[in-house]
Formats: structure tokens, sequence, C-alpha cells
């Protein structure tokens, strides 16, 4: 009798974890043409929010028996991590726009993508938006599966009222060459102006070092990727320059090796910050602002200095089962128009060519914002190659070890990152 | 420890006594019950409704048991089957109803587990972990549940402080963790140029005690509710029969407590071995997700890191099924050596 009502249990709880995981997917064929109501994810960023749900009211207002619905993508450590979980549930909204894209090889893996290029004016909407720099954002099999949607470049932003108070001319920063930043980063911590130079994290996540190394390797290699043709580039005079650059700042204590749990920008206890242009709507209210490109070893001008793009895209997602609408939101959310909203809102820059020209009354509104726009025109990308993450992790691994902290030879460090790279690369297929 | 033993003998005694009248009372009812199974059966009348009535306790005991039968297949054995078949296959998670290749691979994620240095790097620091938390855990709660014991003055409140730590968030508890122990926080400023260099969280030597002192101090509590239950069943008899053969408090704790609590220690042990086994949330939050040169990286937030973050579940499940079998293994190890004193 036990043993009858165990094994009875026993089948009951199988075929319930097997109910729950038999999950229904979208009919591809049937999906691709429906229209009809669709949920939309935003980041948190509260300007992108407002951008978003005025986006989306416009939609509604003359598309009734399309409805969307905006929502913030669900809390998690990162917004990858929460993307991915969705996919995974088949919960994902049809077009979530923050999706980085050094995780749409992941997501793509996961058939958790639908590929953009499928729609018939796919490619040519993708490329007419975005220019010359949307080609770095294809897939292995030549297609899109993101729209290259803002950019956020990385440059060096820094507190005018703590270069004043160290000594320091805040209208003319001697920041462009290593040995200027060094001597500068010097000034600003011995003269206790700041407790630090400059804070980025120095944990060992692995998209870290797209605010210290990542910017620093663009600047000084003239806009190379991390990889290209399938091999390293960064155990290179170029890489090694910039390594031995950061590792100077952490030996002296000019950038601490300790993350700060919160903002060290906006608490006054760094002077600097490698950040895009989210930064000033979030700094405006407490901090005084400068902007200027990383530093290089010999400096290079502004208009030649490349940086990371901190690209974000929009994507859409397999879960979606109305995809002509989201399509036809995509681009409505792209079009010129909101990209101009967008921007004004958010300060964050639309991946379209001459920005400056496009929207000039934003920026001789608010000019902190030209440099951005600048750099937009020069920055790289994360190279879109099967296993990014553990790609960025095991650079990351050898960063921390070699740089950060210093225990063993910046040179050796990325020696060793390159090689395990290598190795990975050949794990994952050669993508050249 | 002579003059103790006449003592000892008697606790056995009573032990013995309980034990007989526990089995007298079985023997009655057993009787009564055959008795009424037989009457039904064509067996002896009290025998036949003595078996109706177990089967109808059995009946209603299934019942019972039903809610938390489920729960721990759908929670617990369903996982761990799936997780076993992830482990021998070549596995990621994709969406619903799309097909994928699963193809099996044997031992080759085990292999994957086994010859990763940073695997190897996880598990000895929470051998490390483990050297020092385990130990200080035991001896610490043992020695503040006895004190906590005693009629002192502000017990109530005592008892509430150490409890405080174990029922508050880890998020709240790391705050106050970086507040003394960051670089720039209040044990620094105190030590000045006699602070590490690197600091306490991020130097490679130090960030693995660090967690694992946190960890004590969060946990104790807990362990000291254990050892003051334990503690009520020392008998008082003992520590007067103790004090009349002229054993101070020292040689008392060692030679009643300690002993009167071993079931209790036997349990504090594995509980914290497999807690601390279990590692998570300290050094991810504490050193931003495993310190320098994986110097905190523990298996768990490997298993997160490679499962969640890197979308390996595969090389993840064998690294769990690896995990597993350690903390069995030193459990038992732990069980032998605590027990050995019986």
């Amino acid at each position: 009798m036990l043993r009858r009502t165990a094994y009875s249990l026993l089948v009951l709880a199988l075929a319930s974890a097997v109910t729950a995981c038999g999950r229904s997917a979208p009919d591809q064929q049937t999906a691709a043409n429906a229209r009809g109501p669709i949920t939309v994810w935003l980041s948190n960023n509260a300007q992108e929010v407002a951008w978003g749900e005025s986006m989306v009211a416009a939609w509604n207002k003359s598309h009734p028996d399309q409805h969307v619905t905006a929502q913030q993508i669900p809390a998690g450590k990162t917004s990858e991590e929460a993307i991915s979980a969705s996919i995974i549930a088949g919960t994902s909204a049809c077009l979530v726009f923050n999706t980085a894209p050094a995780s749409v090889p992941t997501f793509e893996k996961q058939n958790g993508l639908v590929p953009l290029s499928d729609f018939p004016d796919g490619d040519a909407y993708i490329q007419q938006r975005g220019g010359g720099l949307t080609d770095q954002y294809k897939s292995q099999d030549g297609k899109f599966y993101q729209l290259p949607w803002k950019s956020n470049p990385i440059m060096i932003l820094y507190n005018k009222k703590i270069f004043a108070k160290a000594g320091l001319d805040p209208e003319h920063p001697q920041l462009a060459t290593y040995s200027q930043f060094l001597k500068t980063s010097r000034t600003l911590v011995h003269s206790g102006a700041a407790k630090a130079a400059i804070w980025p994290a120095p944990s060992s996540e692995f998209f870290q070092s797209w605010n210290d190394f990542y910017p620093a390797f663009a600047a000084q290699s003239g806009g190379k990727q991390l990889i290209e043709d399938g091999e390293p580039q960064f155990d290179s005079p170029a890489g090694r320059q910039a390594a031995a650059f950061w590792r100077t700042m952490y030996a002296e204590k000019l950038a601490p090796q300790e993350a700060y749990p919160g903002d060290a920008v906006n608490d006054g206890r760094a002077a600097m910050a490698t950040v895009g242009p989210w930064a000033v709507a979030a700094y405006k209210d407490n901090v005084d602002l400068g902007v200027v490109p990383v530093p290089t070893a010999a400096g290079t001008s502004p208009d030649d200095t490349y940086s990371f793009s901190d690209e974000k895209s929009a994507a859409m997602f397999s879960a979606c089962r109305n995809r002509a609408t989201a399509w036809d939101l995509l681009k409505f959310a792209t079009s010129a128009q909101q990209d101009g909203k967008f921007l004004d809102a958010t300060g964050q820059m639309p991946m379209r060519e001459d920005l400056t020209s496009r929207y000039p009354d934003f920026f001789a509104k608010k000019p902190v914002y030209t440099a951005f726009a600048r750099q937009a025109q020069h920055v790289v990308e994360v190279p879109n190659v099967p296993g990014s993450v553990d790609i960025w992790q095991a650079f990351r691994d050898e960063w921390t070890k070699s740089v950060v902290f210093g225990e063993e030879p910046t040179g050796t460090g990325l020696r060793k990152a390159s090689d395990k790279i290598s190795k990975l690369l050949d794990e994952y297929g050669d993508p050249s | 420890m002579t003059k103790l033993r006449p003592t000892a003998t008697a606790t056995a005694t009573a032990t013995v006594t309980a034990g007989t009248t526990a089995t007298a009372a079985t023997t009655a009812t057993a009787a009564a019950s055959a008795g009424a199974a037989g009457r039904a059966s064509g067996r002896a009348p009290g025998e036949a409704a003595g078996i109706r009535h177990r089967r109808a306790r059995s009946r209603t005991g299934a019942l019972f048991v039903t809610p938390y039968v489920l729960f721990l297949a759908l929670v617990f054995a369903v996982p761990m089957v799936y997780t076993l078949w992830i482990s021998v296959h070549r596995f990621y998670f994709t969406a619903p109803g799309t097909h994928v290749d699963s193809p099996w691979v044997g031992l080759s994620n085990y292999r994957d587990v086994f010859t990763d240095p940073v695997v190897g790097r996880a598990f000895l620091n929470i051998a490390v972990f483990l050297l020092i938390n385990v130990p200080l855990t035991v001896i610490l709660s043992l020695v503040l549940a006895s004190a906590l014991n005693a009629k002192i003055r502000f017990r109530a409140f005592f008892r509430a402080a150490y409890y405080l730590p174990y029922i508050t968030a880890s998020v709240a508890l790391v705050a106050v963790w970086q507040f003394l122990f960051g670089s720039d926080g209040f044990v620094n400023n105190l030590l000045g140029s006699h602070a590490p260099d690197p600091s306490w969280l991020v130097n490679s030597h130090l960030a693995m005690p660090m967690i694992a002192f946190f960890v004590t101090w969060k946990q104790l509590g807990f362990f000291v509710m254990l050892y003051l239950a334990a503690l009520q069943n020392v008998g008082k008899e003992l520590y007067e029969a103790a004090s009349v053969d002229g054993a101070g408090r020292v040689r008392q704790f060692f030679a009643v407590t300690v002993p009167g609590v071993r079931p209790a220690t036997t349990l504090v042990l594995i509980y914290a071995i497999i807690t601390g086994a279990n590692l998570f949330s300290e050094p991810y939050l504490l050193t931003g997700g495993g310190g320098p040169d994986h110097a905190s990286t523990s298996p768990v937030l490997l298993m997160y890191q490679k499962g969640i973050e890197q979308g390996h579940p595969d090389f993840a499940a064998a690294l769990g099924v690896v995990l597993v079998a350690f903390v069995l293994v030193i459990s038992l190890v732990a069980r032998k050596l605590s027990e050995r004193g019986n």
C-alpha cells in the first residue's frame, strides 16, 4: 500500500514537472506576420523610462488595435541575466531596448532572438539608419539579430570643483597623455582634493573591462577590437601600454583596488570617471562636469581618439507572437523623430551618423554632449563572436590579477589572457 | 575524571530504564492490535482489528506526508535527477519549443571540472573557510551557550544580541562589514600604516579568512540557540555531583557539558559544514564576484558564474554533483570524528 502510494506520488510529481517544463512557443511563420498587443522592456534609467513611456503612448494613440505595454526589465544583477532567464522561461518581451551586444551570441545560441534580417526590409532599414557603424553588429551567419540603437561612448568625465580645489585648471585639464593623466591624478590625490583620481570597479565581473581597459586599448590602438579575424589583438604594444598605464594608477593608489559601494563621483570621492553620456543627466545636480577623451601614450586629438561604444541594441525575442507589430514599433521607436526625442530626454547617442548636424538644436542647447556626439563617430564595439562572455571573463581574470593587484607582470597577464582566449576561440569555432 | 564515573553510570542506568518502559508499552499495544485483527481474518479476534487499525493509521499518515513528499519530489528529487542528466550531456538552456541537440558526453564535463584550475582554487578556498569557520563556530557557540545558560544579568538581552545577526539580511550585514574592513574603513583608520595592503577584503591572503570570520559572526546566534536547547537536557545533578567531587567550572565544562551536548555538537558540525560548503552570498557581496585572482571564489559562486553568467549549465551541473559528494564525504568524516568518544 505504502509502496503503491509512493509510486503514485512520484509519477504525479514527475508529470507535474514535465507539464511545467512543456512550454509552448509561437509558430514562426504565423508570428512573423501577426499583429496585436505586445510588450516592450526598457532599462531602468529614469530618463530612458520617461522617453519609452512617451514613445509607447504616441504609438498607442495611432494604433489602438496593436496596444503596446512598456515595462522596465525585470530586476537582476545585470539586465543580461534577466533577459537570459526570460528566454529560457519563454516570458521575454517582444522587444528589449537594452540588449548588450556581448550577450547577443549567447541569446542566439539559446534560440532566443528573431533575426531582424528576415523581415523584408530588415537589413536595408538597419544599414540605412546606422550607416557605416552597423556592420560590426552582424552575427556570424551574416544576419542582424540586433538593431544597433544607441551608443554611450566612454569618455573621461571630471569634476571641475575638485580640480580647482587641487589647484588644477578645470577648463584646461592636462589629461591627454598617460604622463599628463598620471601627473594630474597624483596632484588630485596627494592634495587631498579627492580620495581617488578615478574609480572604475576593480572587481572580477566580465563586463568591468569595458570601463577601464577596453576604452584605453581602443584609443591606444587606433580603433582595434579585442579580437579581429579570429585573433586576440591586445597582446600587442598598444595593449601593453594601456595595461601599464592602468597598473601605475592602481600601484600608486590613484585608483583604488576596492569597489566603491555607491557612486564615487556623485559622492565626491573620485575626481574622474570613465562613463558614457548618460552620466551627464545623472550627475548634473551634484557635479560641475567637464569631459575629455580617454588618454593615449602620446596624446591624440579628440577627433582621432577612439573609445569603447558601450552600445545597447534593440532586439526582438522569439517569445514574441505578434512580430509584425514588433517590427513596426521597432522602426517607429528608432525613427529620426523618436531618436531626436530620445537624445533630448536621455542625452544618449542614437546610432546615426553626423549627430551634431542632424540634431543641431539639441547640441546648441546642451554643448556638454557635443564631445560625446563626436566620440560616437569613433567607437569600437565588443567583437560579435561566440563565447563572448567567456572570453571577456578570461580577460578580466588576468587583468585583476596582473593590473589591479600586481601579482604578476602586466605583459605576462596579457599573454596568458591572449592564450586562453585563443583556446576559447578554437573551442567555439574560428569566427573568421 | 575517575571520580565522575559513578555519575556517568547512573545516567546510563536511567536511559536503560526508560528504554525498558518504552519496550513494555510497545509490547502491550502490539498484543492488543494482534487480537483485533485476528477476529476479522480467522485469526485471533483482536488480531484482525489491529491490522485494520494499523492500515487506517497508515492511510492517514500517508495523507499527511503527501504534501511534503510532493514538495521533496518536485523541489529536490526532480532537479537532482535532472542535474545528474545535464552533467553527462553537452547542454545549454534554450527558448521553449526549440530543438537543440544535447548529446551524451559521458564524464567530459567532470573532466573539465577536475582540470579547471579555478575549480581547484574554489575548493581550496572552501577548505580554508571550513578550517576557520567550523572549529570557531563549534567552540564559540558552545562557550557562549554555556555562559548564556548560567544565571547572569541581562541574559535575555545577550541571547537576542547574539541571535540578531543571524536574522538580519546578509546585504545589510555586508554593509557593516565594509564599514569596518573597507580600505577606508574603521579598522584601517585605527591601524593607520599597519593596515594590510591591499586591504582586508581585496587581499588574496586575507579575503577568505575575512569571509570565514564574517559568516561565523553572522551565524553564531543560531548555533548558540542549538546548544542552549541541548544544554537543557544536561542534568543538573551531574554538575552537582561534579561539584561535590571537587571539579571547578572549567573541569565541569569539559567533563559534563562537552559530553552532555555531543549529539548537538555533531549536528552543529554537520550543519556548519553544509552551510559553509554552500557559501555564495558573502563572497558575491563582499568581494565583488570572487575577489582578486579568484581568491574568494566558492564552488557555488563558480556554479553561478559558469551556469548563469557564462551559459555553461552542464559544467555547473557537474560541479554541483562534485560539491555534493565533497560535502557528503567531509560531513561523514566529521560525524565519525565527533562521535568517536561515544
